[in-house]
C-alpha cells in the first residue's frame, strides 16, 4: 500500500499530467480555455474569482517553498523551526481562508445562478469535488496539527517529494505521516492528474508574454491553409 | 514609408431603409449556433438610440478604445499590460449578456402538445440561457424606429453629449424628432484596441488585407478584447468560452466576393475596396492631441494610389500589382479621400476605424419637404443644413468627435449633388456655382453621383483576390497538396484520429472551382440567365 500510494501514484499523476497536456495541445487547442461564465453573472464573480485565484496562487507558492526548499536552507537563513511553523501556519491559513472563501462563493454562485449552473458540465463537477477536497483537507491537516511546534512535514513529506525527482522515492519517510496529511497528499496528486483533462488546464496559459509583445499583432495568411484544410473542432460543416 | 493594404467599407446612410437583411443574412452565415444566440456581427441600430449592446458608446462605463496618457502617448483606456494581468481573474468592465439581451426561443411544442381545453395554446418565450420561461424585456433592436424614444431616447450617450453642446434640445416629440439607421460591423481598425488588449496574442490583424481575426486555437477566453473594443464588436461565445468577431467574410473576400452583408444589402449602400495606408504613421495619427483632429489625421495616413512614389513603395513592400490596380479603382478610396463625403465612426476612440459612413442628408430633406419647401433647391438645402442644428450636432458626435465642420461639408456636397443632378435631369442649364460652392467641378460631382446612385456590382465591390501567386494555387486547390494518399478517407489518412472521430486532422470535402465560378456569374448577372443557372457541373453529370 505504501509503495502504491507513495511510490507509484506520484509517477502516474505526473505521467497523466504530461501526457494530458501534450494531448490537449495536439488535439484540443480549441477546447483549451478558461470557459468563463462571467457573461452570465458578473457581480459575484468580480469579488469571488480574484479572491480565489490570488489565494490559490499564494497557497501554491507556500507548497513550493514547503516541499522544495530544504529545512537546512531556511535554517541557514536563521529561520528556526518554530518561526517557520508560525509563518506557514498564519500565512498559509490566511491564504487558505481567502481561497476557501473565494471558492465557496464561486460554488454558491454556480449553484444558484441558473445560466451558470446550466453551463456546468459533469467534468466541472468532478473537478470541483477534487479541488474543494484538496483545499479543505489541506486546511484541516494544517489546523489539527497546529498546536505547539505543529507537525514538521519538512522532515518527512518534503524529503519524500524531493526524492521523487531523483527516481528513488524515499518511501520510509512517509511512514507515520498523519492520516489527514496523507489523504491531502493523495487528493493533491489526483488533482494534478486531472488538470489537463478539466478546465483547470487554463493555468498553463498564463499570458506572461503579453508584458513584452508589441500591442498590435500582425500575421499573414498561412499559405499552407489555402484550399482544403483540416476541419477544426468547433468549425465542422453543419448539415453534412 | 511602410505601405500596407486594407479592405475597407463605406456605407451610404442615406440609402439605408433599416430592413435588417444584412443582419439576418450575416446571422445565418456566421452566428447561427449555440453560444452565439445573442451575437450579431452585423447589426442595424436606429439613431438616436441606445445601440447594441445598450449604451456601448459610454466609454466612461465600458472603458473601450485608447486614450492619451499625461505624456501624450496612447494607452488602453481599460488599463495597460500590468493592470490587465493583475486583474485577469475577472473583468469588471465586461458587459453581461443581459447588456446585449437575453436570447430566447419559444416553446413551440406546446402549440401541438397542449391538452384539449378552453384556451388557445400559446408558445411562451423560453430563455436560451437557463431554459426557463422568461419575460422579454429587451433585444438587439428593441428601440427600432425610435420605439420607446420618449422614455429611452435620452439614454443615448450621443444624445447626452449633443445636448451638452447644442443650445437647443434633441427632441423626441413625434413632430420634432429625426432618425436614421446605422448598420454596424467590426471596424477592422488600423490601430485595433481589441488586438492590443488580448493577453494571449490570439487576435491579429492580417498583414495582406488588414482583416482583424481571432485565432480560435490560441484564444484562452480572458475576455479583455470584449472590453477593449469600443464598438463592442468582439463577442464572447458562452458555450465554447472563446471570443468571436466579424471576419469581414474573409473566405469570400479572398476569392473576390463581397461580404455577405454587402452582397445581400437591399439598398446597395455598401462599398468595398482597397485602401493603401502607411503603417508607420498610424501611431502618430492616433495620438494627435485634439480629438477633432483625428479625422484629418486618419486621412493623412492613407496613401494615394496614383502617386508613383507610393506605387513604387508598395511594389517594394510586396503588395501585388492587382491590389494596386484595385486600389486605384477603389470606390472606398474615392468616397473617403477624393470626394471626402465618407466619415469614420467615432474617431475619438483612437482606433482608426476602417468602416466609414456617408452621413444621411435625408433628415434635413424630410424636414424641408414637410415644411412645404422645395427640398432639392440648393439654397434651401444649404440653409437647412445649418439651421437644423440638431441633426448636425448629433451627427458630429458620431462621426467627427463633435466637430460639425466635416459633417456640414459632406452634407453640402450631397446637397449640391442633388441640386445639380436635378437640373441635369430636368434638362435645365446646371448652375456652375452650385458645385463650385462645395469646391467641386460639375464633372466631379457627376462622377460622385454615378458612384452613389447607379454604381453596379463591379463598381461597388472592387475586391482583388488573394495575391496572384496564391491565385494559381487556389485554382489548383481542388487537388490536395502533398502525398496523393493523404486525401480524405485515403490510405494515408488512417481513418479517425487516435481519440475518436473528433480528434486528429481531417480534410474538408472538396469544392470544385467550376461551381464557384458559376455561382459568381449568376450573382453578377443583371438579369437571371437560365442557362447559367442550370449549367452546373452536377447538371452535366446527371
Amino acid at each position: 500500500m505504501t509503495t502504491l500510494l507513495w511510490g507509484v501514484l506520484p509517477y502516474v499523476a505526473l505521467a497523466l499530467l504530461v501526457a494530458g497536456l501534450v494531448w490537449r495541445h495536439r488535439y484540443d487547442r480549441f477546447g483549451w480555455t478558461t470557459r468563463s461564465s462571467q457573461v452570465y453573472e458578473s457581480r459575484l464573480l468580480n469579488i469571488a474569482s480574484p479572491a480565489f485565484h490570488y489565494g490559490i496562487l499564494f497557497v501554491l507558492a507556500g507548497h513550493l517553498v514547503g516541499l522544495f526548499v530544504p529545512e537546512s536552507w531556511t535554517a541557514s537563513l536563521g529561520i528556526g523551526e518554530r518561526a517557520y511553523h508560525l509563518l506557514s501556519l498564519y500565512g498559509g491559513t490566511a491564504a487558505g481562508l481567502l481561497t476557501v472563501a473565494g471558492i465557496g462563493l464561486l460554488i454558491y454562485r454556480r449553484r444558484t445562478n441558473a445560466p451558470v449552473f446550466r453551463a456546468t458540465t459533469v467534468n466541472d463537477k468532478i473537478m470541483y469535488v477534487v479541488l474543494l477536497g484538496a483545499i479543505v483537507l489541506g486546511m484541516a491537516a494544517k489546523l489539527t496539527h497546529s498546536s505547539g511546534d505543529g507537525y514538521n512535514y519538512r522532515a518527512s513529506i518534503a524529503p519524500w517529494a524531493r526524492s521523487l525527482f531523483t527516481l528513488q522515492p524515499d518511501l520510509d519517510r512517509m511512514r507515520g505521516v498523519p492520516v489527514l496529511y496523507g489523504i491531502h497528499a493523495v487528493i493533491g496528486m489526483v488533482l494534478i492528474a486531472l488538470v489537463p483533462y478539466t478546465r483547470l488546464v487554463h493555468m498553463f496559459s498564463a499570458p506572461v508574454q503579453y508584458l513584452v509583445r508589441p500591442y498590435v499583432v500582425y500575421r499573414s495568411r498561412d499559405p499552407r491553409q489555402l484550399g482544403p484544410r483540416p476541419e477544426r473542432r468547433g468549425w465542422e460543416r453543419t448539415g453534412s | 514609408m511602410r505601405p500596407m493594404a486594407q479592405i475597407a467599407m463605406v456605407m451610404n446612410l442615406d440609402k439605408c431603409i433599416g430592413c435588417h437583411t444584412c443582419s439576418v443574412t450575416c446571422k445565418q452565415a456566421w452566428t447561427n449556433r449555440r453560444g452565439m444566440e445573442y451575437v450579431w456581427f452585423n447589426n442595424v441600430e436606429t439613431r438616436p438610440g441606445q445601440g447594441y449592446p445598450r449604451r456601448y458608446e459610454d466609454q466612461e462605463r465600458w472603458r473601450g478604445g485608447w486614450e492619451l496618457n499625461r505624456r501624450g502617448a496612447l494607452k488602453l483606456k481599460a488599463g495597460g499590460r500590468f493592470r490587465k494581468l493583475a486583474g485577469i481573474f475577472s473583468n469588471p468592465e465586461l458587459p453581461e449578456i443581459k447588456d446585449y439581451y437575453e436570447p430566447w426561443t419559444y416553446d413551440y411544442r406546446n402549440l401541438t402538445d397542449a391538452p384539449l381545453g378552453d384556451d388557445f395554446p400559446v408558445a411562451r418565450p423560453v430563455s436560451q440561457l437557463d431554459g426557463k420561461p422568461m419575460k422579454i424585456e429587451w433585444s438587439a433592436n428593441w428601440d427600432d424606429n425610435l420605439a420607446g424614444a420618449p422614455a429611452h431616447g435620452a439614454l443615448d450617450p450621443m444624445v447626452e453629449r449633443a445636448r451638452e453642446q447644442a443650445s437647443e434640445k434633441v427632441r423626441f416629440e413625434f413632430e420634432q424628432t429625426f432618425m436614421f439607421y446605422l448598420p454596424r460591423i467590426c471596424e477592422h481598425c488600423l490601430n485595433p484596441s481589441c488586438v492590443a488588449s488580448c493577453p494571449s496574442g490570439a487576435m491579429y490583424k492580417r498583414s495582406e488585407d488588414g482583416i482583424v481575426l481571432v485565432d480560435q486555437d490560441r484564444c484562452r477566453g480572458w475576455r479583455m478584447c470584449v472590453t477593449g473594443c469600443p464598438y463592442k464588436k468582439v463577442y464572447f461565445n458562452h458555450r465554447t468560452g472563446k471570443a468571436e468577431k466579424c471576419t469581414m467574410c474573409y473566405p469570400r473576400v479572398e476569392v473576390g466576393l463581397p461580404t455577405v452583408c454587402s452582397e445581400t444589402c437591399v439598398g446597395r449602400l455598401r462599398y468595398l475596396g482597397v485602401l493603401l495606408y502607411d503603417a508607420d504613421k498610424v501611431a502618430a495619427a492616433a495620438s494627435v492631441r485634439d480629438e477633432k483632429d483625428l479625422y484629418e489625421a486618419q486621412l493623412g495616413v492613407f496613401l494615394d494610389p496614383e502617386d508613383s512614389a507610393v506605387r513604387r513603395a508598395c511594389e517594394e513592400a510586396g503588395i501585388p500589382h492587382d491590389w494596386l490596380e484595385a486600389a486605384r479603382r477603389s470606390p472606398v478610396h474615392a468616397l473617403i479621400s477624393r470626394y471626402r463625403v465618407a466619415l469614420p465612426l467615432h474617431p475619438e476612440y483612437r482606433t482608426m476605424p476602417m468602416v466609414w459612413y456617408i452621413p444621411p442628408l435625408s433628415p434635413v430633406v424630410d424636414a424641408l419637404s414637410e415644411g412645404g419647401h422645395d427640398a432639392e433647391d440648393h439654397e434651401n438645402l444649404f440653409g437647412a443644413i445649418d439651421t437644423l442644428r440638431i441633426p448636425l450636432e448629433y451627427l458630429a458626435e458620431m462621426f467627427t468627435a463633435g466637430d460639425v465642420g466635416p459633417v456640414r461639408a459632406s452634407l453640402e456636397k450631397l446637397a449640391a449633388m442633388r441640386a445639380h443632378m436635378r437640373a441635369v435631369n430636368l434638362g435645365e442649364e446646371p448652375d456652375p456655382s452650385v458645385p463650385a460652392a462645395v469646391g467641386m467641378g460639375a464633372y466631379e460631382i457627376e462622377e460622385m453621383y454615378r458612384l452613389l446612385a447607379i454604381a453596379k456590382y463591379e463598381d461597388r465591390y472592387v475586391i482583388p483576390t488573394a495575391a496572384v501567386t496564391d491565385a494559381r494555387r487556389l485554382e489548383e486547390s481542388a487537388l490536395p497538396e502533398g502525398c496523393s494518399l493523404d486525401h480524405d478517407g485515403g490510405p494515408g489518412m488512417g481513418g479517425d484520429g487516435p481519440f475518436g472521430q473528433d480528434s486528429g486532422r481531417k480534410l474538408l470535402p472538396l469544392v470544385s472551382v467550376e461551381n464557384f465560378h458559376v455561382l459568381r456569374r449568376r450573382q453578377r448577372a443583371d438579369e437571371s440567365d437560365a442557362a447559367a443557372v442550370t449549367h452546373t457541373p452536377e447538371a452535366e453529370e446527371t
